[in-house]
Parts: C-alpha cells; sequence; structure tokens
C-alpha cells in the first residue's frame, strides 16, 4: 500500500537518516533535482550509505535518478541497485523506448549482481507534454513498470502555462494519466501540493487527486503526510459499507437470489469490487469492522 | 513612611550584608537580567566575601559571576537551572564547594524548613510602592508571574526590593507583599526586555518534532485521563509546543473541557484557555508577551508561586493535581532515568526546574525527545546523572517508537491497542545504537562539582568535574 512518497534530497544526511520515521508510506530519495551538479557524486554515496545501514521496514523506498539526458544516470544505478531499492523513478520519460533502455540496464545489472530479474520495478515519473500522450505506451513498456507518477511543475513549463493552485491547467493531465495507468494495469501517483503553508489547500488537492482515481499522491514536506495518508485511507464509513455490502452478497448468494439491493440501491459488480479493495485496504491498514485502527 | 533608599549600596549596608553569608535571586528577567550582577558588583565594591548565592537560575547573562567566583567574593552557589556557559566553566571544577542543584519545588521547601536559610534576598521586580508591594505585570519590563521569588521574600532575614518602575501607593495586583520587604531600591533599569521574554514562542517545524509531537498528542489521547476536567503542563520547547498544539485540535474535536493548564505559560497555553480547552491557567512563570499580556488581563489566568506549584514541604501544590506533563531530556537510561543537567559530554547545561516536581506529582509524566542528537544516542545505559528518577517517568516518545515504563502494564496495552508503535526501552536502544553506534563511557573526573538535591531535599546524584 503506497498512499503518501515522500521526496527526501538525497544530499541531506539528517533527513535521510530519519526517513523512515516520518509516517510516509514510502519514501523517495533524490538524486535529481534537489542535488546540484557538483554534489551528485556525495548525494549518490550518501543514498546508497543510507539503504545500506538503515532499516526501512515498513516503508518502500524509491530512488529518483537522473534523467536519461544527463551523464548520471548509469553511474546512479550502479550505485543504488545492489542496495535493492524497491523502485527506481526515471524523470522525464517521454516514451516507451525510455523505459526500455533503463529496464536493460536494470536487466544487465541485475544478472551481474545474482539478483532475479524485475527485483528492482520503475516508476516512469512524467513530466513532459509527449510522455502524457505517451502514457499508455510508457505503462505498457515493460513488466517493472508498476506505476506512474505525475509531475506538475516540469510539465507546465513545457505546456508554457502557469502552475496555479487551483491546477485546471494539469486536468487533462490527471485524468489522462489515471486513464493510461489503469488500463495497463498499474498504480498512479499525484504531483506534490508545493505549499507547505496552506494545509487546507494540501487536503483539498489531495481528495481531489483521490476522487479522480490516483493511488496515492507525493508529498515535499513531511507536513503533508499525514494529510495525504488520512485522504488516502477509507473513512470507517467506507469500511463499514463494504463490510454490508459483501454481508449482503453473501445472504443473497445463500438464499439462491441474483439481483440484490442494499440502502435502496442496486448492488453489481463494480460496487462489489470497489467493496473488496476497500476491506483489502482496511485489512492493511489494521483497520477492523467499524473502521477502528 | 518609605522603605525607599538612595541606593543599592545603602539598602546593603542596611540589611547588614556580611562576610560567610547567603543572598538569594529569582530568574524571572531569564536572559535578559541586569540585577544579579549588578547586587554582585556592588558587594564585590563593598569588599564582602565568601557568599552562598542562592538564585532559582543562573542564566549565561550572569557570566561576570565567573569573577566574583575568582575573587571569592562567591564561593557557593545554589540554584534550580544553569545555563551553558557558566555550567560549562562550572564543568571544570573552578568552584572549591560543589554547587546544589534543587527543583523548583525543593527550593522553596527548603528555604521554608530552613535548610537553606537566606540572609538577604534581592527581588528585581517590574513594578513596586514605595512600601515593597511588588508585582511581575506592569512596566517596561513586565514578566508577569513573580512565582519563584516569594518564598525568598516570605523567609529571608532581609528582603530587598529592586525596581525601575516605582508606582503610586497602593500598587494594585501585588504579587509580594509589603509585610515582607525592608527596603525598595530604584535603578534605571532592571532588565532588557528582549531576554526577559521572548516575542513569541514557535511550534517547530521540523519534520522530527512533529512526528514526536503528534505521537505524544496519541499517547495523550489514548492514556484515559484526557476527559472533563483534564489538566495539563508542558514547556516552551518547540516539540512540546506542536504536541500542544495537536492536543488542542482534539481536545476543541472532542469538546473535552479541561480544568487548567499549569506551568511556565506560553501564547500557546494561552491560546488553549482562550480556545477553552481548559477553565484556568496557573502561571508560575511567563515565557513570552502573550502569555505576559495575559496574565495582567484575563482573570482565568491565575498567579501562583513556587511553593503552591511544586513544593512538598507544604501540604498540597499544585503539580499533585496534574493529569499529564510533557517534558525533555538529554538522556534517558533503560530504568527510565532522566537527565536533564549535562549534556552528553558531561558539562552542565541545565538542570531540573520543575522537571522532578511535575514528572513526581502528575499522573503521566512524558519525556519528547529524538532518537539521537549530533549522533549521540538518547537512550543509555545509564544517564551520566540523574536529574529525575525514572519510577516518575511514564513514558518515552522518540520519533523511532515509543517506549512505555514497564510499571505501567495497563498504559502499555491501551497504546498498543490505539495502533502506536510501543516498544521495549532496550529495544529501541539497539534500535538508536544501529545508526550510531554505542559511544564510549565518559570518563568522570575525581572532583564533585555539583550535588543533585532532589525534591525531598536529599541527596540524588553527583556531577563531577569533566576530564578532556
Amino acid at each position: 500500500m503506497r498512499r503518501s512518497l515522500l521526496f527526501l534530497p538525497g544530499n541531506t544526511p539528517n533527513i535521510l537518516i530519519n526517513g523512515n520515521c516520518l509516517g510516509a508510506d514510502a519514501v523517495i530519495f533524490d538524486l535529481e533535482d534537489a542535488v546540484a551538479p557538483d554534489q551528485k557524486d556525495a548525494a549518490r554515496i550518501l543514498v546508497r550509505n543510507t539503504m545500506k545501514y538503515l532499516n526501512f521496514r515498513g516503508c518502500e523506498v524509491i530512488v529518483r535518478i537522473n534523467s536519461l539526458d544527463t551523464a548520471y544516470w548509469q553511474a546512479d544505478l550502479d550505485t543504488i541497485v545492489p542496495q535493492k531499492p524497491n523502485w527506481i523513478m526515471l524523470p522525464k520519460t517521454a516514451q516507451a523506448s525510455d523505459v526500455q533502455t533503463v529496464d536493460a540496464y536494470l536487466t544487465a545489472l541485475e544478472e551481474k549482481l545474482g539478483m532475479e530479474t524485475g527485483t528492482v520495478r520503475m516508476m516512469p515519473l512524467i513530466e513532459t507534454a509527449l510522455g502524457i500522450e505517451n502514457a499508455f505506451c510508457i505503462a505498457s513498456a515493460s513488466k517493472r513498470v508498476g506505476a506512474l507518477f505525475l509531475g506538475a511543475e516540469d510539465l507546465t513549463a513545457d505546456l508554457r502555462c502557469k502552475r496555479t493552485k487551483g491546477s485546471h491547467e494539469i486536468e487533462y493531465a490527471r485524468g489522462r494519466m489515471v486513464v493510461a495507468a489503469r488500463a495497463a494495469g498499474v498504480d498512479v501517483y499525484d504531483t506534490p501540493f508545493t505549499d507547505v503553508n496552506d494545509p487546507e489547500g494540501m487536503a483539498e488537492d489531495a481528495a481531489y487527486a483521490k476522487a479522480m482515481g490516483f493511488t496515492g499522491k507525493a508529498a515535499i514536506s513531511p507536513r503533508h503526510v499525514e494529510t495525504i495518508n488520512a485522504v488516502f485511507s477509507p473513512t470507517a464509513e467506507e469500511v463499514n459499507y463494504a463490510y454490508e455490502v459483501l454481508e449482503a452478497i453473501a445472504q443473497a448468494k445463500a438464499q439462491g437470489r441474483g439481483a440484490i439491493s442494499l440502502r435502496g440501491k442496486m448492488i453489481d459488480a463494480p460496487i462489489v469490487t470497489r467493496a473488496q479493495q476497500t476491506i483489502a485496504m482496511a485489512e492493511e491498514l489494521g483497520m477492523g469492522k467499524g473502521g477502528q485502527a | 513612611m518609605s522603605k525607599v533608599v538612595k541606593s543599592l549600596k545603602e539598602a546593603i549596608r542596611n540589611a547588614g550584608l556580611k562576610d560567610g553569608m547567603t543572598v538569594s535571586f529569582h530568574h524571572h528577567l531569564r536572559n535578559g537580567d541586569y540585577v544579579l550582577n549588578m547586587v554582585m558588583d556592588e558587594i564585590a565594591d563593598l569588599g564582602i566575601k565568601d557568599l552562598t548565592v542562592n538564585a532559582s537560575s543562573i542564566f549565561d547573562v550572569h557570566a561576570p559571576i565567573l569573577n566574583h567566583i575568582e575573587n571569592n567574593v562567591v564561593t557557593q552557589i545554589l540554584c534550580n537551572y544553569m545555563a551553558s556557559g557558566v555550567g560549562r566553566a562550572i564543568s571544570t571544577g573552578i568552584m572549591e564547594k560543589p554547587v546544589q542543584f534543587r527543583t523548583h519545588g525543593g527550593r522553596p521547601s527548603d528555604i521554608a524548613l530552613g535548610r537553606t536559610p537566606i540572609d538577604v534576598a534581592f527581588i528585581a521586580v517590574p513594578a513596586a510602592d514605595n512600601m515593597g508591594n511588588a508585582s511581575g505585570k506592569f512596566g517596561p519590563s513586565a514578566c508577569g508571574s513573580l512565582g519563584y521569588a516569594v518564598a525568598d521574600a516570605m523567609f529571608a532575614k532581609k528582603v530587598i526590593v529592586i525596581t525601575d518602575n516605582l508606582m503610586p501607593y497602593p500598587l494594585p495586583d501585588w504579587a509580594i507583599s509589603e509585610t515582607y520587604v525592608d527596603y525598595v531600591v530604584t535603578v534605571d533599569a532592571i532588565g532588557d526586555p528582549k531576554g526577559i521574554v521572548s516575542g513569541t514562542t514557535k511550534i517547530t517545524r521540523d519534520p522530527v518534532g512533529l512526528v514526536m509531537a503528534s505521537y505524544a498528542a496519541q499517547v495523550i489521547k489514548h492514556s484515559g485521563l484526557l476527559k472533563d476536567g483534564f489538566s495539563f503542563q508542558t514547556g516552551a520547547g518547540g516539540a512540546s509546543l506542536a504536541a500542544a498544539s495537536f492536543l488542542k485540535e482534539i481536545m476543541l474535536k472532542e469538546k473535552i473541557r479541561g480544568s487548567f493548564g499549569l506551568g511556565g505559560i506560553t501564547g500557546y497555553m494561552v491560546e488553549m484557555l482562550e480556545a477553552g480547552c481548559f477553565e484556568k491557567l496557573m502561571d508560575v512563570q511567563c515565557f513570552d508577551l502573550k502569555a505576559v499580556e495575559s496574565i495582567r488581563s484575563n482573570p482565568n489566568h491565575i498567579e501562583i508561586n513556587a511553593l503552591q506549584y511544586a513544593s512538598p514541604a507544604f501540604k498540597s501544590a499544585v503539580v499533585d493535581s496534574l493529569d499529564v506533563v510533557i517534558l525533555g531530556a538529554t538522556e534517558i537510561d533503560t530504568d527510565f532515568n532522566v537527565n536533564v543537567h549535562t549534556d552528553s559530554n558531561g558539562y552542565i547545561m541545565g538542570g531540573s526546574g520543575g522537571h522532578s516536581d511535575a514528572a513526581a506529582g502528575s499522573k503521566l509524566c512524558m519525556i519528547i525527545a529524538p532518537m539521537f542528537r549530533a549522533r549521540l544516542p538518547i537512550v543509555r545505559d545509564r544517564v551520566h546523572c540523574v536529574s529525575t528518577p525514572g519510577q516518575d517517568i511514564d513514558v518515552l516518545v522518540t520519533q523511532g517508537g515509543i517506549a512505555v515504563n514497564p510499571k505501567n502494564a495497563e498504559l502499555t496495552e491501551r497504546l498498543k491497542a490505539a495502533g502506536l508503535p510501543i516498544l521495549d526501552i532496550r529495544a529501541l536502544k539497539e534500535k538508536t545504537e544501529a545508526i550510531t553506534g554505542t559511544p564510549d563511557p565518559l570518563r568522570k573526573g575525581d572532583r564533585a562539582v555539583a550535588q543533585i538535591v532532589s525534591r525531598y531535599g536529599e541527596p540524588l546524584d553527583t556531577i563531577y568535574n569533566v576530564v578532556d
């Protein structure tokens, strides 16, 4: 379960060392934008050592490497992959071949290291107009791809529009990403909310992303993690309803009835699927009936 | 009649101060205090030597006291807190007689019981009248409560009030009554307002601090104590304030109305009072301007003195009615003993203040501390010195998990049931040392530089000189 993905700059030891205590379901160790060119080596080594010596049990590790148009990405992978990150995030992924390039490099590395092929998964970061248009192809380009990630800051620069709090300018991109990811059968993560001093705006933005179908959302501040986790967790009411749906289905089956209704509404297959997803997530969160942790 | 004398020197002479006596000071003017240095300089000028200084706290603004130590004007210090600048010098062993550290409750107890008699109390006050009625609430150096000065006024043989704001008799709303005061001295300024109270005390933005604060609020929520009538004390540190902020949200959401907030009071506690989280604030010391304004104007914000706050020598103290207190630690050991006197290198940089008192009196005493500071783990096999005994500590909250004192089996179960990350304090120590490594034990010198006296007046531990 990944509701919150927290970006941590790869060159800040005091933050990296506490990365597994900040409540996020996954941390993204950033070797790209957060790290100046003359700090790339140091950050790479620091992230490697953090992964080597710290226990991130219960918190997935994603490493954002540098993009394919830089001289850094191979060295990033050479240094990081031996530490078995859960995911590699490839920035500025614009087409399926970008994924395949990294996939091939990862496969060779895994073979060399004696790791099972496909151990390290890929989360392409889509942040260009071309990437948005190619989102389904990117999501389907390799079995390693388990999720897509929308990056709105670079995208709006590419679209030549202003990034606003209302986010109307990324409406299409968000929709396109969700549809492409779901069509390819992978998860999809929303861009971070960048104002750390607007908790209400943050909560609204996360709720909107959830309503659109995103699996979770990234954060650039630990202060956003709790809100994201809350928004992307089922509510007690949703959990209760899901249990009611499954009980109604079980009763109908026992009575040999086909069509059933609950609270005056017909229960059809999508409702059952959603109920099962809700209960699975609630169980993973340790929420029982009644939605209590 | 008037008790006003022309000068400080005249007041000192009139009070009959002689070699070998004890003088006392309070710390309400904190790092803005001019009075301790001013008085000690006058005393040195008069050629008086071998004095014991009983000050409720020594701040770094009081560093000139080191010269008076060197010149044998001051030969012993009793205090409840000593800031790191002076503390570092003391830690090297510059005094023959060890410093005696007491608690904010133990100091007035020992004064009242005659264990630490005071010959002359020098009481800086932001407002006084010509007969010595005195208050901290008015004037350019307003500090709010004068709670730590009251025992000195009541029990010292001679009492000199020093003010930069002489007001017409009778002064309204005094903390110190004329019945105790011998002389009144006016000076240009008793302190620097910037150092007396901070403009605002701020909630931490540090992510680790916020994680700890969130855990702390959850511990309180699930402790069984958070209900109507709840009482609470917290410090002015960023993480403690953040915990209060999370607690405020819970109290407002669940419509819980507490009975009182206690202690050194910050603007944040004032906000909780004004939001309806508490019926009253019981204030022994104001930490910021908002608290000063509130104690001056809000009748539900009540000034109390250190005897009433925390003194075990009397029939009861407010800490005895306290539900929850949040405190800090520089180190805590696997028996939950807490050190707040020295840093990890053994240098004096603090003191109990009200730590031990609130820990002993409260139903739930929670320590908030990060797993490590500057690469040094906070949980140790044995603390460098015991400031507050482990039997009075209930919970340790860190960013890496929460350790509950094994004496609280029921609380452990409650917190586990709430889904909080509970782990044994030894496991927390191992988890931390997996990151930091295990530090070498500190080498202690062979010279006692300070004695820690428990709130009940008994020896608790000894601090030795630091060996580099």
